[in-house]
């Protein structure tokens, strides 16, 4: 946003890129859940774009990203983060797209030093060099500390102009948005993908481990987003609704996974998540026994003696089950993923 | 001037927007497009992104389960 704003400064066109990864954190997928339901539900690209007046174009990238999460030529950060090759892929779908729609060059919101992996003086040529935009790429936040861009060298932008910050200190750019008189702003940078999450970064881990590839379609990584997971057994894992907004976001999953609610109380709505690459891949009657008693754990009849919890086949087939809670302290840690 | 409909039901934001804006770049300027979804951010994200284009939104209507946007391709 602030990159943006310091070129229009310079009278530069500027129009916005976003990318859908499929593990970007959108306000909707907060809104899933009805703790986040006071979070702006606004797509923030959107809504920095009209802040800037400047067009956005959202572009879809899941299958293309999946080579780039899979098997990242630089490694994963802290968690399964691949900053530097995504820094990369995108800058380099920036190029291809300035190319066809006949801009001269991209700007991004980089600083020297602000991120330990994709944003470091030494990195940031390989930035340039594996998307392809080689001077092209210019920094405008801190390009008066890098060398002259071709922007720079043929006039089109005044390197004078440019700025020099770098480390993580968000101070500068706090300072630089007040006197733009932008107070709302999205969230500082790792905060919008899910894959600098531990959390999240844990469970995507446990199912390649589990399936034995990474392979994923994007219904496998927007269900990581959502529910309490457990992993009882080997073979199979529960996704527990944690609210009303995540049970209705579950509720579209029905049909594809063996489920259970409770129906003598009220509680979630419970994902069997079955692995074929695990061993047994079929759910023997002990394993919806279990199932069946941590549904009810997570219910409102969890201190009741009982509680009759429906079961339900992927062939829609439904049976109920009359089963003790499970106590609290027979849930190993270990199973929450 | 012609209309059209796009049927994004099912799908999640941003992806209705995405395919609003792949469908609205094969229409011409004056065509109209009916956008059909089931997650309630399109009643934010679409008329936002429309603005950011300066597509002109016509209406909005919403049911228990579905939502109609129908908006009018401007030339941008």
């Amino acid at each position: 946003m602030l990159a943006a704003k310091v070129m229009q400064e310079q009278g530069i066109h500027v129009e916005g890129i976003n990318f859908y990864t499929g593990f970007c954190v959108e306000g909707h997928t907060h809104a899933i859940r009805n703790e986040h339901r006071d979070k702006p539900k606004r797509n923030n690209a959107l809504w920095v774009a009209e802040q800037l007046g400047i067009k956005l174009h959202i572009i879809e990238v899941i299958e293309e990203y999946k080579q780039v999460v899979i098997n990242p030529k630089h490694g994963y950060g802290a968690h399964l983060n691949p900053c530097l090759d995504c820094k990369g892929f995108m800058v380099g779908k920036a190029r291809q797209w300035m190319e066809e729609n006949g801009f001269d060059f991209i700007i991004t919101g980089e600083v020297i030093g602000q991120r330990p992996m994709s944003q470091r003086k030494d990195t940031m040529p390989i930035v340039a060099r594996e998307s392809g935009a080689f001077d092209r790429l210019v920094r405008p936040l801190c390009g008066k500390s890098l060398p002259p861009t071709l922007p720079e060298r043929e006039g089109w932008i005044d390197r004078d102009k440019l700025l020099d910050l770098s480390g993580r200190s968000r101070k500068p750019q706090m300072a630089m948005a007040e006197k733009y008189g932008l107070n709302d702003y999205a969230q500082p940078a790792g905060g919008c993908c899910f894959l600098t999450n531990e959390q999240y970064a844990n469970k995507l881990g446990d199912m390649w481990k589990t399936r034995g590839t990474k392979e994923y379609e994007i219904d496998d990584i927007m269900l990581l987003k959502v529910g309490r997971h457990l992993r009882p057994r080997p073979h199979f894992k529960l996704i527990v609704g944690r609210d009303e907004g995540e049970n209705n976001y579950l509720q579209g999953y029905r049909k594809k996974f063996v489920h259970l609610n409770a129906t003598s109380h009220t509680g979630p709505l419970v994902l069997l998540d079955v692995s074929s690459s695990a061993g047994s891949s079929e759910l023997n009657a002990e394993d919806l026994w279990l199932a069946a008693r941590l549904t009810a754990r997570f219910g409102h009849g969890r201190d009741a003696e009982s509680v009759v919890v429906s079961v339900t086949d992927l062939n829609g087939m439904a049976r109920d089950l009359t089963v003790a809670p499970l106590p609290a302290n027979e849930i190993p840690a270990e199973w929450y993923l | 001037m012609s209309e059209h409909q796009l049927d994004t039901r099912g799908l999640l934001c941003p992806m209705p927007v995405i395919r609003t804006q792949q469908r609205v770049a094969t229409l011409a300027t004056g065509d109209i497009l009916e956008v059909l979804a089931s997650d309630p951010g399109v009643l934010h994200d679409i008329p936002a992104w429309c603005r950011v284009h300066g597509h002109e939104v016509l209406d909005t209507a919403r049911s228990a389960h579905e939502i109609n946007i129908r908006l009018r391709v401007r030339k941008t």
